[in-house]
């Protein structure tokens, strides 16, 4: 008899297996973190239910246990091993196993060289992710599989990590769409991250197994992975209990019983935790704490009573919705806040409709709606204004503190902050897409442990060693808190620990502050999760300044839009909103379609809300709306696109050669066309990206924390190959062109390198001639020798002079396109300059012209009446410069250029565009922002990825042209 | 007390003269047998330096606390441990320098020393000079690199570099615990007098010390069951450091592996080399190829004294860099140059090939160059070496130990499996001496 044991993140399975393997005990519960208490009940019970168990073999398995086996005595099999022992016992023949566990990801290659994969560090979070999106869809789990399959379409959403996928669904609800075509764009989301994950240019062919609890509990979840792969899989009997059957098949001794049981219940890990100091070390210390922060205070009135003007304000958030009803003295009526629920519609409407039941009389004389939900409830509910979040917290902020010098928000899923100077806001940090473990992550975890949100957070205010957790994002926090729970942290020091994580995240993640000094003394705090007293005493403790929280923290963005709407409203009538008999006939219809307009080919969502009114979501310009082309000419990032369309192939006597058109390519496209071109081959490049694209290459990339750009590369390459193109040239350049405006020239090493990638993990590349050789184009003389020497090894019949005079064309195409943007740049800025408009410096690399890759933000920044050109426009209107870090890239040293020329112009702003994952932004975006600071200009970033959300994209813009406005 | 001076073209504070008779320079501990002996070097020539042995959760913190997020985790350990050590009240900051390397290549190490002045103005340490370890990047008046200080300074790797070849080619088989590590001790402490007194730095010394090391490495009793043997490539720092890579040589100790760790001078000889191939690849000054190629020439006879020293002895000698270079022909270009390059590629294939077949390819999360060389080439080396079994773990300060452990023990899981089957064939054989 064996007895295996099987530890998760967040389950614990037991087996017992007879002499012939089979399984003739099986269990599988929930441990809510209660590991070792749940071990000991566990073999209590085998040992009565089952006789003789006690001889049996024992070891243990799962990520959680290993610790527990150590110390226990228990020998420990490592997961994955144990799934390949169980698969190959049960299921000989097994090709491929794919297991999703609660955090875990695993793929396991059994056949031709095993090879056993399993989600990294980031990747995290399958299970657990799909818990997490059923919470936020508002449905229960059970429910999910069922959901999906009522599809009709699928939305993109991505794939990197639960955070990410998060941030693309939150709008898709806001914005009206189908829960069950959200259901099933998640699990294909899964699906994509899985095999984009952990395949890693391997293919998943052959007889394929499910395993682990969301691929036994979801048939919908299978068909997604087997329409992807193209198979058929199976997902054998006793699938949640593979793990736990492996670790029997490997026991090799039995245990005494009542040691192992003993030992487990004495077992409290090393006691070894970093921790911070208490949050507050005596019950006094809080009174006074809570008596001091009492004092912002904004007082109730009574609604239904009241006789005069009424100011509505509402804040459609990401996760929440706030309405509050103002009397003309600011003083509070009416408040309401609730979970959006995915819908944010059907919660406003039953909110306005409470304000209506409690005082049918209200006189309304303005409203004003905020959030990422602001379109849509404006449209839906004829709000009078709209406005964006950064102004309406502001606007609050500043009732509290007039002369507040920092506003932090921390709310559901995004944190806000902004440095306010001279009465304008100055400096604007919102949290990237990946740091954002806030207040629903506070939520998260309070539940994960059993706990509703209020109680769990006062755990900690008295914890005596709050564990210190860093800053990292939620996957990282999810094992950060197994890791501290095993060490025998408490759940007091738990609860304390993670309010102080959000307070760092926010501190050194989105604001990157290292003193209370730089955030100024005048700080007011708010959103809901600084509601919680451990998180507002944590912040206090870390800056070391006492800040103002007022009592209507999670109120404050309704609030501000409501003060917006009274200041408006000054001399004008009544307000526009729905009344109470126009809620009553209020209908809300969704349709979903494909914009066609363009060719972009927007996904839209249609929302209508009866009597002509209508809203659509999901176009990243207004030409759907207006049904008029957006005005063309002012932006460079348009007029780039087009002219690469004019390097047409030309036929040649040498034949096809195909260049992917991604990464530097964008760029240098001009100079190899013209090369190869004047060589007689027919030139042609790789489509512009799309979706499609990247996913044709998706299976074949081996890091997944490369940046979106190199991992476009891949969709590329293969288009170029499945179109038949026998010889791909895609060349390695450690240096790029020397502009001479900084130290060296080099290229990053992705740019620089990627082709050896491709080359290595790509094997349709074997099909074909592919040609990654090193060229060095910064030596225009040395050039044309060594590009002969490593070409005429491909093409023996080529000469040297042919090389020299194609070579001497290449270097003059590419200084023509040179000349031709900028004139075009100066042509720009030189109309903005006689029509009065901003001009936006939408500064990146050359390849953030791929529409795929900067989602139209382009367009979007267009849209709002502005011209748009690009670094490179503009770096060689300065003279060289010293800059505080080394200038070494020659993409690079454009944007410290272009930072330095935009500080001299009143009316330039620049925006720089960031690719996640590119780590060498991690030292241009300090620098950028240092040199624009330095003369008071305004740093604003977008990150961007795979991620398609542009909400957040235009809250920025639209929050630095009111700053620009002030001034 | 010193006058602060700058350099007039880029307003950079300078080390000066005084400042090498007045100053401590702190360095950090990268590799510590390596490190303390480059420390002697520099004691030799009248500097007083310090090597910074601090570690523990403050420093990662200090790090993020002053650097930016997304930069790689060796640089927020390196700038958070001196910020650290300045807070920390042990030394006079106005008269402590800073000392960091700088390759110049075009991953973002090159960018470190800028970071870190960066850091140091946050943190109201603008004041503390920072010196470049450098090739000619960044010239101080009180610090230079002489051609006798680079030969003393090599001297010390090779050194380090043997001594942790032997170390780990003898410790998991030792049977008298502890005695490798007590003469390795007393080992680097010798060579530490030699170094410090100035000696021990020519090719006869060299040799003539290699001998006697090895031999006496080779009189320690062992005990030589098989084992799984694990080696470690990987970015340099974390490869190396203990702070960084959450003790993986313990870790894996405890496991009951041999390790073997690639060396330095591998390293060494690669970034001469890069200047050759971007020569050969490129075109450019025929002076400094040659330069080079005399260079790369001295530090191949430093490899085989240590290689023959080794093979004297039966050991695993250590990897010879032509050797290494020629195995990944095919792989990847010799252009790729940036980070550690081809050579990782190199040297997983090389320890697939010498018995080290199982390998933990190390980086910092995020890591540019091992995109293209340690996760990009993983696919091609699997397929050319069919017997490597690599598991890649990414370090960084949120990325928690008992993950990266699990992932480490799939992987020896494997390679025991592999050890079964090689013992029940009669490949891998036990004999004790």
């Amino acid at each position: 008899m064996k007895l295996g044991l099987d530890i998760g993140s967040t389950t614990i399975k037991c087996v017992v297996l007879d002499e012939n393997n089979q399984l003739i005990y099986n269990t599988y519960e929930r441990h809510y973190s209660q590991i070792t208490e749940k071990i000991a009940e566990l073999l209590n019970r085998v040992r009565r239910e089952i006789d003789g168990v006690e001889h049996a073999l024992v070891a243990l398995s799962g990520s959680a246990g290993m610790g527990v086996a150590q110390d226990c005595g228990i020998d420990f099999v490592q997961e994955v091993y144990a799934t390949r022992v169980a698969a190959n016992t049960f299921i000989p023949g097994t090709d491929v196993v794919i297991e999703l566990g609660g955090e875990d990801a695993k793929i396991l290659f059994l056949t031709n060289g095993l090879e056993v994969r399993m989600n990294g560090t980031c990747a995290g979070g399958t299970g657990a992710f799909i818990d997490q999106m059923a919470t936020l869809l508002d449905v229960p789990l059970e429910e999910m599989d069922g959901l999906a399959r009522q599809y009709e379409k699928t939305y993109t959403i991505a794939s990197r990590c639960g955070v990410f996928a998060k941030t693309d669904i939150q709008p898709l609800l806001n914005q009206g769409a189908r829960k069950s075509d959200i259901a099933e764009s998640i699990f294909n989301a899964v699906v994509s991250q899985t095999v984009a994950g952990l395949a890693q240019g391997r293919e998943i062919e052959g007889q394929v197994v499910y395993l682990g609890g969301p691929l036994t509990f979801m048939s919908e979840l299978r068909n997604c992975f087997d329409r992807t792969l193209g198979t058929k899989g199976i997902c054998p009997d006793h699938s949640l209990y593979y793990v736990a059957c492996g670790a029997a098949l490997c026991a090799e001794q039995p245990i005494d019983f009542d040691t192992v049981i003993d030992a487990v219940k004495k077992y409290r890990g090393s006691g070894n935790f970093a921790f911070n100091q208490p949050l507050f070390i005596s019950k006094g210390e809080y009174e006074n704490f809570t008596k001091r922060h009492a004092k912002a205070n904004v007082r109730q009135k009574d609604l239904k009573s009241y006789r005069g003007r009424a100011y509505i304000g509402m804040d459609a958030g990401s996760t929440t919705v706030k309405g509050v009803v103002l009397n003309a003295d600011g003083e509070m009526l009416y408040s309401k806040y609730l979970p959006s629920k995915g819908n944010p519609v059907e919660i406003i409407k039953s909110f306005l409709e409470e304000v209506y039941a409690v005082n049918s009389d209200i006189d309304v004389a303005s409203s004003a709606v905020t959030g990422y939900g602001e379109d849509i409830i404006k449209n839906a509910f004829d709000v009078d204004y709209g406005i964006v979040e950064t102004i309406a917290h502001f606007t609050a902020a500043k009732y509290f503190m007039p002369d507040v010098e920092f506003i932090i928000d921390i709310g559901g899923q995004d944190i806000k902050c902004f440095k306010i100077h001279n009465g304008a806001i100055d400096n604007i940090f919102l949290n990237e897409a990946c740091s954002s473990g806030c207040g629903s992550f506070l939520q998260t975890f309070a539940n994960a442990l059993g706990y509703d949100i209020e109680s769990f957070a006062k755990l900690g205010l008295f914890a005596k060693r709050p564990v210190d957790l860093g800053s990292r994002c939620t996957v990282f926090m999810n094992s950060s808190v197994k890791q501290a729970q095993k060490d025998g942290a408490t759940i007091e020091d738990i609860s304390a620990g993670l309010s102080l994580s959000v307070v760092k995240n926010a501190l050194y993640k989105v604001i990157r502050a290292s003193s209370p000094d730089e955030l100024g003394k005048k700080i007011v705090v708010q959103g809901g999760t600084f509601l919680n007293d451990a998180v507002l005493r944590a912040f206090e403790m870390e800056m070391g300044v006492e800040v103002v929280r007022p009592n209507i923290a999670g109120l404050m963005g309704a609030y501000g839009a409501a003060l917006y709407a009274m200041k408006k409203s000054r001399g004008r009538g009544g307000s526009r909103i729905a009344d109470a008999k126009t809620l009553r006939d209020f209908v809300h219809e969704i349709k979903v379609t494909n914009c066609g307009l363009c060719s972009n080919n927007c996904r839209l969502t249609i929302n209508s809300f009866g009597s002509g009114r209508k809203y659509i979501a999901g176009n990243r310009c207004e030409r759907p709306v207006t049904k008029k082309a957006p005005v063309t000419g002012m932006n460079i990032y348009e007029y780039k696109l087009r002219l690469l369309e004019t390097y047409r192939p030309v036929e040649g006597l040498r034949g096809k050669l195909g260049i992917p058109m991604g990464l530097n390519m964008f760029e240098l496209y001009p100079f190899w066309y013209r090369f190869f071109t004047e060589l007689k081959f027919e030139v042609i490049h790789s489509p512009f990206s799309t979706r499609k694209l990247y996913h044709r290459g998706q299976q074949t990339i081996p890091s997944d924390t490369v940046c979106f750009p190199a991992k476009l590369m891949h969709g590329h390459v293969q288009s170029l190959i499945d179109d038949g193109v026998g010889t791909i040239f895609y060349p390695c350049l450690s240096y790029n062109f020397d502009e001479h405006l900084g130290d060296n020239h080099y290229n990053c090493p992705v740019v620089a390198y990627y082709p050896e990638v491709i080359r290595n993990n790509m094997k349709d590349v074997k099909k074909v001639n592919f040609i990654k050789e090193y060229f060095g184009i910064h030596r225009p003389k040395d050039f044309p020798k060594k590009a002969y020497e490593r070409l005429s090894f491909y093409f023996p019949d080529l000469s040297l002079n042919e090389v020299r005079v194609a070579a001497k064309k290449a270097y003059e195409e590419q200084e023509l396109y040179r000349a031709k943007v900028q004139s075009k740049g100066d042509e720009i800025i030189r109309k903005a300059e006689q029509e009065g408009k901003k001009i936006f410096v939408l500064a990146g690399r050359p390849y953030h012209i791929d529409p795929e890759i900067n989602h139209g933000i382009d367009k979007l920044i267009a849209g709002f009446d502005v011209a748009i050109v690009s670094e490179d426009v503009i770096s060689s209107r300065v003279d060289r410069f010293f800059t505080g870090v080394l200038n070494q890239w020659t993409y690079h040293s454009r944007l410290y250029a272009a930072a330095k020329y935009v500080t001299t112009r009143e009316d330039m702003e620049l925006v720089q565009l960031v690719s996640f994952g590119c780590g060498v932004d991690a030292i241009t975006t300090d620098e950028v922002r240092e040199i624009l600071e330095k003369k008071n200009k305004i740093y604003t970033q977008i990150k961007i990825d795979e991620i398609t959300n542009l909400g957040a994209v235009k809250i920025r813009i639209r929050s630095l042209l009111a700053a620009i406005d002030k001034d | 007390m010193a006058e602060l001076k700058y350099d007039k073209k880029t307003g950079r504070l300078l080390f000066t003269k005084q400042m090498k008779r007045e100053y401590t320079i702190l360095m950090p501990n990268m590799a510590p047998i390596h490190f303390k002996m480059l420390k002697n070097v520099f004691i030799h020539y009248g500097f007083k330096a310090e090597l910074l042995e601090t570690t523990g959760p403050e420093i990662a913190q200090t790090g993020l606390k002053y650097v930016h997020n997304d930069t790689c985790y060796p640089a927020l350990l390196v700038i958070g441990q001196f910020i650290h050590a300045l807070q920390s009240g042990k030394y006079d900051v106005h008269k402590t320098a800073l000392m960091i390397t700088q390759t110049g290549g075009g991953c973002r190490a090159s960018n470190y020393i800028f970071l870190l002045r960066k850091a140091l103005k946050k943190a109201g340490f603008e004041f503390v000079p920072v010196i470049s370890l450098s090739f000619g990047m960044e010239k101080n008046p009180g610090f230079s690199l002489t051609l006798p200080l680079i030969r003393r300074f090599v001297g010390g790797l090779v050194y380090g570099d043997q001594l942790m070849l032997l170390a780990n080619q003898i410790k998991p088989y030792e049977i008298n615990k502890g005695e490798t590590m007590e003469l390795v001790d007393r080992w680097s402490d010798r060579i530490d007098d030699m170094l410090v007194e100035g000696k021990g730095y020519t090719l006869e010394e060299i040799d003539e010390t290699l001998h006697k090391l090895t031999k006496d490495f080779s009189k320690i009793p062992v005990n030589r069951v098989p084992k799984v043997k694990v080696g470690i490539v990987g970015e340099i720092y974390v490869k190396y450091s203990k702070m960084a890579n959450n003790g993986l040589e313990e870790f894996l100790a405890e496991q009951d592996c041999e390790v073997c760790v690639p060396g330095l001078m591998g390293f060494a000889s690669f970034k001469v080399d890069n200047r050759i191939e971007d020569y050969k690849i490129f075109g450019g000054n025929r002076l400094k190829f040659e330069f080079c190629k005399a260079l790369l020439d001295y530090l191949t006879k430093l490899e085989t004294l240590m290689v023959e020293a080794a093979k004297r002895f039966d050991f695993v000698p250590p990897h010879q860099y032509a050797h290494t270079k020629d195995l990944v022909k095919g792989v990847i270009g010799y252009g790729s140059k940036m980070g550690e390059g081809w050579l990782l590629t190199a040297e997983m294939i090389e320890l697939a090939d010498t018995g080290y077949e199982n390998i933990v390819c190390t980086q910092p999360f995020g890591c540019l160059p091992n995109h293209i060389n340690g996760k990009g080439a993983i696919r091609k080396i699997k397929e050319i070496r069919p017997n490597a079994n690599i598991v890649t773990i990414d370090y960084d300060p949120g990325a928690p130990k008992v993950n990266q452990e699990n992932r480490i023990k799939l992987m020896l899981a494997v390679g025991r499996e592999e050890l079964q089957k090689k013992l029940a064939a009669g490949e891998e054989k036990t004999d004790a001496s």
